[in-house]
């Protein structure tokens, strides 16, 4: 019986390269993509830092801000955007791969999936933008 | 019979991460790691931004926004390190360090948010 193994089975193995996604662009991209992982987490780190700042009152909500002031952390979070919506992209194109909604015996077209979630991504944006912002 | 995996619930989390991630991620970090340090904005004052987190919704929407993006992260950086580095013997910490620093986070993130005054 076969069985699922993590490991290909010993034997004949062609060694590659650790280096093997620098090759060609579409490995390339897939790597970038897979790295935006790193910059979600640093977006959380950076939030609990603010909710951490909050909890320590006005004055340590005030330091937190001239952190982020900083060159450095402004540099960071230009990077971090980046590779946030490059998650947002890929993510939503691949969204009509994984669900799969059929209406009437026909399937949904990728353009009506990968369509509604930006939409969705839009409305969500302007609601957290407002309730930020309505002062 | 088989060892049922876990890798159908991990993978769940990552999927929901991923989806809180791309939604609410891009402005969260434009407005308030941009926006507001640069002046672009005018930015909510102390009083705004905690009367913002301090309420059930609030609350609610720090705790989606912190833990499933973190468990996002765990999967998708495990494979990145098992597909791009070829760390195969390496598996078992890098599972530890992954879904571990996850777990620690959330839990940070859970004893954080229960704290805002």
């Amino acid at each position: 019986m076969l069985r699922y193994t993590e490991y290909p089975p010993k034997g004949y193995r062609v060694r590659v390269s650790t280096y093997w996604w620098t090759g060609r662009w579409a490995y390339l991209k897939f790597i970038l993509r897979e790295l935006s992982s790193l910059f979600v987490a640093w977006f959380v780190l950076e939030t609990l830092l603010q909710i951490h700042a909050l909890i320590g009152g006005s004055s340590a909500y005030a330091d937190f801000q001239a952190f982020l002031r900083q060159p450095v952390v402004i540099v960071l979070n230009v990077i971090s955007l980046f590779f946030v919506l490059l998650h947002v992209v890929t993510w939503f194109n691949l969204a009509p791969k994984a669900i799969a909604i059929r209406l009437g015996g026909k399937r949904l077209p990728s353009l009506a999936i990968a369509g509604s979630n930006y939409v969705a991504w839009v409305v969500a944006s302007v609601v957290v933008a407002w309730l930020v912002l309505r002062g | 019979m088989a060892k049922r995996s876990n890798e159908p619930f991990l993978w769940l989390l990552f999927s929901a991460g991923g989806v809180v991630a791309a939604l609410l991620i891009p402005i969260q970090l434009f407005l308030f790691a941009l926006a507001f340090p640069l002046g672009w904005l005018h930015a909510p004052g102390y009083d705004q931004v905690l009367a913002l987190a301090r309420s059930l919704l609030g609350r609610a929407y720090l705790l989606i926004l912190c833990i499933l993006p973190l468990f996002h992260w765990a999967h998708r950086f495990r494979y990145t390190l098992y597909d791009g580095l070829q760390i195969k013997h390496l598996n078992e910490l890098v599972n530890t360090v992954c879904y571990g620093g996850a777990t620690v986070g959330a839990i940070a993130a859970a004893y954080l948010i229960w704290r805002i005054p």
